[in-house]
C-alpha cells in the first residue's frame, strides 16, 4: 500500500529533456518505476529514449493525463520557470505534483499554494527543494536512492535529503514503507503533519521516523499533532543542535531567528508528545531498532 | 539578505512610500555634506544588522553640519554588539506625535504572508505582543490577492488607526505591499511608522529582507551585498559557487546535502566535547551530484582556512557517487601539492551509498598518509575532533 505513491503510479515528468529531467527519468525507470512519459511544450510528439524504454513528449500535463493516465508529476524545471510548471499541473489536476527544484523564490511558492488552495486543493505538492518520495519495491518518483532499503514497514518523513538516506541505510534491516522528503524551504506543499496523517493511516506503517532541522516551527506543530493524533511510535531527529543564529544552513528555511527555530525547542516540544528525539542519526536508529525489535 | 537601514530607505522612497530626505556616509566629511545639504537638525544612525544600537549610543542628534560631522566621527568605527559600524545614515529630524508599527512578512505556518499591524509603535512589536497582544493586529494576506485599497482599510481597521491617519496609512500599506512583491522581500517592517507635528505620516525606519532566491529576477540586488560583512573565506567560496558558512572552530566540515552537514557540525561538537572542546570550522554543503571537480574545490577553501586543524569529509552517497569524492580528494591533493602548498592537515574520510565500495578502494590505494577512512559517522567526528585538538 504505501502512501501517496505505489506501483500503480504512472508518473510523467515535467522537464523530462533537461539534464537533472532526463537523468533521473533514467533513475527512476531503473528502479521500476511506471513512468509513462514526460512534458516539454516546445518538444511535444517526439520520444526520448532512456536505454530502451521509449517515452512520449507531451505539449502539456493536461495533455499526458489524458493519454496515459498519469497520476504523478515529478517537475525538473529550472527556478525561473517552476511556478509555472506547477500552476499547469494544478490547472490539469494531477494528484501529485513533486517539486524536486531548488532555489525557487518563495513569492512563487506562495503564490502557487494559493492557488492549489483556491482550486481545491485537487493536487498534493511535495516540495520544492526536495528529493521527492520513495515506496521501495514499488515506486520512486524524485531522486532519492532507490537501493539502500527494501520494502517494510517504517514511514519516513523529513525536511533533508541526505539525512533522509543516512536514516533509510541505519534501518535498511527492518526496510521502509513509504519514505517522503518534503523539503527545506520555508513555504512547502506538503508537511510532516500531512505525512504522519497518511502513515498513521497507513495499513502497512507500523512506525514512523521524523527529520526535522532548524527554522520556523513545524517540528512543534507537528508535536502538537502527534499527540492529539498519532499511536504508532515515532522517533525524531532534529540536525542543528549547535548551529549559531543568523546563519542559513545551506537550506533557505533553515535559519534561527531570535529565540525561534532552534533544535533545542523542537525536541522538547517533540519529546511532550511521546516522541522519543535522538541526538544523532545513529543513536535516532537506535531508538527505532529498540521500539521494533 | 538583511538590508541596512539606508538601503531599506531608498528602497521605499523608490516605491514611492514616505520617508525623511537622508544619505549614507562612510566618513565625517561626507556626513557633514549630507547634512548641510539637508540642512537644519539631522540625526546620525549607525548603520548595523542588530537591533539595540540606540541604547549602544549609536543615534545622536547633531544641530548643524559641525555637529554632524562630530556625531558621526564618534560614531563611524563603533562596535554595536560585535558589529563594526562603517556607515552611518544622515537623516532630518521629525518632530513625532505618535508612533505605530507596520510589517509584511513571510507567514511559514500559513504557506502565506502576514500583515502585523500595531498603533503602539517604535518598541519591539514581540514585546508588545506580549504585553498587550490586544492592540496588535494579524492579517493574513492571500498570496493571489495581495493587498489592495480594501484589504488595507480592513487592516487599519482591525490595528485600530486613528481617523486622522487612516487615508495615510491606507496608501502606505498598499504601496509598502507593492514594494515587497515587486522586489521579492520576505520582510518589510516600518517601525515606527509615525504622524509628524504637520499631519503626514511617515516611515522612520525601513527593515527589509530581500529573498536570495530571486536573486535571476532582480540583477540590481546583487548591489545591495554588505562585502565588507563577508568573511574572506565565504566570498573565495561563493566565487567557487560552493555553499559555504564560516564558524569558529577548529574541525573543517565538508559533506553533501544541508541536512547532513548540519547534522555532522552537531556530531563533530558532541565529539568535541572529549576532545578539548574542539568545534566545526565551517559549514560546507557540496551538494548532490558532487562531481570530483566540486569536491577538489571545497577541499582546497577548507585546507585554506588557517583555523582549520583537522577536516571530516562525511558523504552520504545519493546522487553523489562515493568514487567522484575521493578522486576530488585525491585531486586536490595533488593539486595544492602541485602548487607547493605542503599539506599537513589531517582528513578523515567517511563515504556510504553510492558507488561507496569504489570510493573507499580509490583512498585506500590512494595510500596517503594523511586520509583516514572511518566507517562510521560516529567514529570519523571522534576521530576527526582528536586530530583537531593534537593539532591545536
Amino acid at each position: 500500500m504505501a502512501i501517496w505513491l505505489t506501483k500503480d503510479s504512472k508518473v510523467i515528468v515535467q522537464g523530462i529533456t533537461g539534464g537533472e529531467g532526463s537523468k533521473h527519468t533514467k533513475r527512476m525507470l531503473a528502479a521500476g518505476t511506471n513512468v509513462v512519459g514526460g512534458v516539454n511544450p516546445r518538444k511535444a510528439g517526439t520520444k526520448v529514449d532512456f536505454d530502451g524504454t521509449e517515452l512520449p513528449v507531451f505539449a502539456s500535463v493536461a495533455e499526458a493525463i489524458k493519454e496515459t493516465g498519469a497520476d504523478v508529476s515529478v517537475i525538473f524545471v529550472p527556478p525561473a520557470f517552476t511556478k509555472a510548471a506547477v500552476v499547469e499541473a494544478i490547472d490539469a489536476e494531477i494528484p501529485l505534483a513533486i517539486v524536486i527544484t531548488e532555489g525557487v523564490p518563495v513569492q512563487d511558492s506562495a503564490s502557487f499554494w494559493s492557488y492549489n488552495v483556491a482550486k481545491g486543493e485537487k493536487t498534493r505538492i511535495i516540495g520544492p527543494n526536495c528529493p521527492g518520495i520513495a515506496s521501495p519495491g514499488a515506486s520512486n518518483a524524485g531522486i532519492i536512492p532507490a537501493d539502500i532499503t527494501p520494502q517494510g514497514r517504517i514511514g519516513l518523513v523529513s525536511k533533508s535529503g541526505t539525512l533522509t538516506y543516512q536514516l533509510m541505510y541505519e534501518l535498511r534491516e527492518f526496510g521502509f514503507s513509504t519514505a517522503v522528503g518534503i523539503g527545506g524551504d520555508p513555504i512547502i506543499g506538503t508537511t510532516h503533519i500531512d505525512a504522519l496523517k497518511a502513515f498513521q493511516e497507513d495499513p502497512e506503517t507500523d512506525a514512523i521516523v521524523m527529520i526535522g532541522e532548524i527554522g520556523g516551527d513545524a517540528e512543534e506543530r507537528a508535536a502538537e499533532f502527534i499527540k492529539a493524533n498519532v499511536t504508532k511510535p515515532v522517533v525524531g531527529y532534529i540536525a542543528g543542535f549547535t548551529a549559531p543564529p543568523g546563519k542559513t544552513m545551506g537550506h533557505a528555511g533553515a535559519i534561527i531567528s531570535g529565540s525561534a527555530g532552534t533544535a533545542d525547542a523542537k525536541k522538547v516540544a517533540l519529546e511532550a508528545a511521546g516522541v522519543k528525539v535522538g541526538k544523532t542519526p545513529s543513536e535516532t536508529a537506535q531508538l527505532m531498532r529498540d521500539i521494533l525489535s | 539578505m538583511d538590508l541596512f537601514e539606508y538601503q531599506g530607505r531608498d528602497l521605499f522612497e523608490r516605491h514611492g512610500l514616505p520617508v525623511l530626505g537622508g544619505g549614507v556616509a562612510e566618513t565625517p566629511q561626507e556626513a557633514r555634506a549630507i547634512a548641510e545639504r539637508l540642512g537644519g537638525k539631522v540625526v546620525v544612525k549607525a548603520q548595523v544588522k542588530v537591533g539595540g544600537r540606540g541604547k549602544a549610543g549609536g543615534v545622536k542628534l547633531a544641530d548643524g553640519a559641525d555637529e554632524a560631522e562630530a556625531r558621526a566621527t564618534d560614531i563611524l568605527g563603533m562596535d554595536i554588539k560585535g558589529h563594526t559600524v562603517h556607515k552611518v545614515m544622515l537623516a532630518e529630524t521629525a518632530d513625532i506625535v505618535e508612533e505605530y508599527y507596520f510589517s509584511y512578512l513571510l507567514d511559514r505556518a500559513n504557506r502565506t504572508f502576514l500583515c502585523i499591524a500595531s498603533v503602539a509603535g517604535g518598541m519591539e512589536i514581540e514585546t508588545v505582543a506580549e504585553t498587550d497582544p490586544d492592540r496588535v493586529a494579524k492579517v493574513a494576506i492571500d498570496a493571489s490577492k495581495g493587498v489592495d485599497e480594501a484589504k488595507a482599510r480592513e487592516i487599519v481597521a482591525l490595528a485600530k488607526f486613528p481617523a486622522d491617519v487612516a487615508e495615510h496609512v491606507v496608501d502606505i500599506a498598499v504601496k509598502l505591499w507593492q514594494a515587497f512583491v515587486a522586489e521579492d522581500a520576505t520582510l518589510v517592517e516600518v517601525n515606527p511608522l509615525a504622524k509628524v507635528g504637520d499631519g503626514r505620516v511617515l516611515a522612520l525606519d525601513a527593515k527589509v529582507t530581500l529573498d536570495e532566491n530571486a536573486g535571476f529576477r532582480h540583477p540590481d540586488h546583487e548591489a545591495l551585498e554588505d562585502k565588507s560583512a563577508v568573511d574572506p573565506i565565504e566570498q573565495a567560496a561563493k566565487a567557487k559557487n560552493l555553499n559555504y558558512v564560516k564558524l569558529d572552530g577548529e574541525v573543517g566540515i565538508i559533506g553533501n546535502g544541508a541536512g547532513l552537514v548540519m547534522s555532522t557540525l552537531d556530531v563533530v561538537a558532541y565529539a568535541g566535547e572529549s576532545h578539548g572542546g574542539v568545534k566545526p570550522a565551517n559549514f560546507l554543503d557540496i551538494g548532490g551530484g558532487a562531481s570530483a571537480q566540486v569536491m577538489a574545490n571545497g577541499l582546497e577553501i577548507v585546507l585554506g582556512d588557517p583555523a582549520v586543524k583537522s577536516v571530516f569529509v562525511n558523504v552520504f552517497g545519493g546522487i553523489t557517487a562515493c568514487d567522484a569524492v575521493a578522486n576530488g580528494i585525491i585531486q586536490a591533493l595533488a593539486l595544492l601539492a602541485d602548487r607547493g602548498e605542503t599539506v599537513t592537515k589531517p582528513l578523515v574520510v567517511r563515504l556510504d551509498g553510492n558507488n561507496a565500495e569504489a570510493g573507499r578502494a580509490i583512498l585506500d590505494g590512494a595510500n596517503n598518509p594523511l586520509v583516514q577512512r572511518v566507517d562510521t559517522m560516529d567514529g570519523a567526528a571522534a576521530r576527526a575532533a582528536e586530530l583537531a585538538a593534537a593539532g591545536k
